[in-house]
């Protein structure tokens, strides 16, 4: 993992030392709110419904044990006891207080971490695939080429005021699990013949015009990626619309212009940008490449494992459900699941980060990972562990065994906690999951992405759900929108909306006869909603979700 | 949905706390909205907003919110006001009382 430098410690000191000054001239008087609001907002610091809410980037959704102790800790003194995990791998504390936040940030430096263009027209987080470094079907662990990225755009100063938000997207494998076509800059490493390069994405988004990336370079190579990344920005940012808020995405400036446009424009800026690094961006990451390099991982006989799988049902559940393929067939990237049925998704308390904390230092090689579908990864884990460390999550309520499926719901805060939400999206998550578990259907369902978002801005990733949901306002009541079809893989699509929003009470029945439609409709267990979907069009799977009353407006 | 026009209430967040406040008949600030002086008249519930929007020292995000007289006091009209009066529904707390089996 990455450890600070001692210029990367004095940047954070002195830019935390400033924002406790900035923090004090607000209290005191001397600055009035809109003159802090950036300032605050440099510093991830939202004003939400109920109170403040300090967004905590974790780069490339990597942890260490006590860097999530360390947020544990944070939530324990200085917040509600709890922790929102999110689909941008950041963590939301929801509760602190404006005079705590300058110790809150020094305790984050503490162990590395910062707030830092969590917000604001930046480029904000970088995040990468959460099995990055360990997953088996991975070319290389793109998390160093994440770390230069996010060195290279922390403070860089030709782009500390772009059009807007600016998100990057980095996977290793060719099955994208880092949502890369939904990102300003997708980056996916590919191989031609003995090298690796990267298929540069560009335009991708969600919101309120949601967008696929296109690819902008199939290959580049890989010494050529930061100059090339920082083309991109700068086309954007001399060309990317600043008078309609709605339109400075660079997926706007893609449309309007068009691909190829843009490609003959990075293409020319290239070579300039090219020749100012002068390599010094390939030094800097050959550093941080030894820093990455993986965990010894001794061989281990997989005895105990083999056994517990063949005779605890609760634990082959577990292990069918929430383990991954490690590069290491002795062994495995274990998901824990923060979607236990009727809990909130991606919360978790102090005490339940302390012992994945715990759990990581003992069977992970002291490594976490923060999922964009707002679960934790332990990602080494030698299998001849895997029982007794399921017995430990049992015992702390974090064995649910549901990754992939209906009930491991992304969802956003809504209204329930955002100020910009037009309705919840936490209760329909925990209805629909406590629905699914009711009916006992949810391993029989088999691979399903339900994703919630509480307004059209979409940070729940709803268009790019199997089933997406989109919380409305229609007159004063919470509405919610249904659309089908969506994919966030490397087959990436956006869902199509199916008809008429529900209303809070209608969607629940609705998405039961949607779901048990599709368990008639499909083609044996094989085949997935969305391979079902694909084959059949939308016409079954509304019919179902409408029931009589749509068939009425059909006719 | 028919209903007698909306009395209002000036609400913001507090600075230091970031809860929700609202602004009492003394001109003071209250995190209950039972405590809230509701105005019939908008136009006189402008002034107390303009009033109140001076006192940055204390609060962020001034605004009039839409109240009515319920059977039990004062409701937001809006489902927005009213999570903003009442907090995270209760189901969405759930999660950080420990959970431990
Ligand atoms: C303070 C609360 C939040 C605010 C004010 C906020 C604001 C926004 C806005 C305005 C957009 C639309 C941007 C655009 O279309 O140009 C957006 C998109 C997005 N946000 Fe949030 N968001 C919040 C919380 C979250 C959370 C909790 C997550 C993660 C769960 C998140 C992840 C995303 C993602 C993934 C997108 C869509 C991707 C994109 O097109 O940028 N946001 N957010
Ligand atoms: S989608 Fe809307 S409601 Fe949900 S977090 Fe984003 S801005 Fe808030």
């Amino acid at each position: 993992m990455y450890t600070y430098s001692d210029t990367d410690h004095a940047y954070l000191a002195e830019r935390n030392r400033q924002f406790r000054q900035q923090v004090a001239r607000r209290l005191d008087g001397s600055l009035t709110e809109d003159e802090f609001k950036p300032f605050r907002l440099m510093n991830g610091l939202y004003l939400q419904l109920h109170a403040y809410m300090l967004r905590v980037a974790i780069p490339y959704g990597t942890l260490s044990s006590a860097q999530m102790r360390a947020l544990a800790d944070i939530a324990e003194r200085w917040d509600r006891g709890y922790g929102h995990f999110t689909t941008r791998q950041n963590i939301q504390f929801n509760w602190p207080k404006l005079e705590d936040v300058p110790d809150i940030l020094d305790a984050l430096a503490e162990v590395g971490l910062h707030a830092i263009q969590t917000s604001g027209n930046t480029i904000r987080n970088v995040t990468a695939d959460h099995f990055a470094g360990a997953a088996a079907d991975e070319l290389a662990d793109p998390r160093p080429v994440a770390e230069l990225i996010r060195q290279w755009s922390t403070d860089h100063p030709e782009f500390q005021f772009l059009p807007r938000k600016f998100k990057i997207a980095v996977t290793g494998s060719p099955n994208d699990r880092a949502v890369t076509r939904a990102h300003d800059i997708g980056l996916r490493m590919v191989a031609r013949g003995d090298e690796t390069g990267f298929e540069v994405i560009v335009g991708g988004g969600l919101g309120r015009t949601p967008m696929i990336g296109k690819v902008i370079r199939d290959f580049l190579p890989r010494a050529d990626l930061l100059p090339y990344v920082e083309a991109i920005v700068a086309v954007y940012n001399r060309l990317g619309r600043r008078d309609n808020k709605y339109k400075a995405r660079i997926k706007i400036t893609v449309h309007e212009h068009g691909i190829d446009t843009i490609r003959d424009l990075v293409e020319a800026e290239f070579p300039v940008r090219r020749a100012a690094f002068s390599g010094i961006d390939q030094q800097v990451l050959a550093g941080i490449e030894a820093q990455f390099a993986p965990p010894a991982l001794p061989a281990r006989d997989t005895g105990t494992y083999d056994a517990a799988y063949a005779t605890d049902p609760v634990f082959r559940s577990f292990a069918d459900t929430n383990l991954t393929a490690h590069r290491r067939a002795d062994h495995a990237i274990v998901t824990v699941s923060l979607k236990a049925h009727g809990a909130v998704p991606g919360d978790a308390s102090a005490a339940q980060m302390r012992v994945l904390a715990d759990l990581a230092a003992r069977y992970g090689h002291d490594e976490l990972r923060v999922s964009h579908e707002q679960n934790i990864v332990l990602p080494h884990v030698a299998r001849a562990d895997l029982p007794a460390l399921h017995r430990a999550l049992r015992a702390a309520g974090l064995a649910t065994a549901n990754v992939g499926l209906a009930s491991d719901i992304i969802a956003c805060p809504g209204m329930d906690y955002c100020a910009l939400a037009t309705a919840r999206s936490i209760p329909i998550a925990q209805e629909i999951a406590e629905r699914v578990e009711a009916l006992k259907i949810e391993h029989d369902l088999g691979a399903l992405k339900i994703k919630i978002s509480g307004c059209i801005n979409a940070c729940g990733h709803h268009h790019v759900g199997h089933i997406g949901i989109l919380g409305l306002d229609r007159a004063g009541v919470e509405t919610y929108q249904v659309t089908l079809g969506g994919d966030h893989t490397e087959t990436a699509a956006i869902g199509e909306r199916a008809g008429p929003g529900f209303s809070a009470e209608a969607l629940i029945p609705a998405l039961e006869r949607l779901l048990l439609a599709y368990l008639d409709l499909r083609h044996g267990r094989d085949e997935s909603f969305l391979a079902a979907y694909r084959r059949l069009g939308p016409a079954p799977f509304k019919a179902a979700l409408y029931g009589a009353e749509g068939q009425r407006d059909a006719a | 949905m028919t209903r007698r026009p909306a009395l209002k209430a000036v609400t913001a967040n507090h600075l230091r706390g970031g809860h929700v406040v609202w602004r009492t008949a003394s001109g003071g600030w209250s995190q209950r909205l039972a405590d809230a002086h509701l105005w019939e008249d908008e136009a006189a519930a402008q002034i107390e907003l303009i009033d109140a929007a001076r006192e940055t020292g204390e609060v962020v995000g001034v605004y009039l919110a839409d109240i009515a007289q319920g059977p039990h006091g004062p409701e937001p009209v809006h489902f927005r006001e009213r999570f903003r009066a009442e907090g995270p529904s209760p189901a969405a707390l759930r999660s950080y009382a420990p959970q431990v089996h």
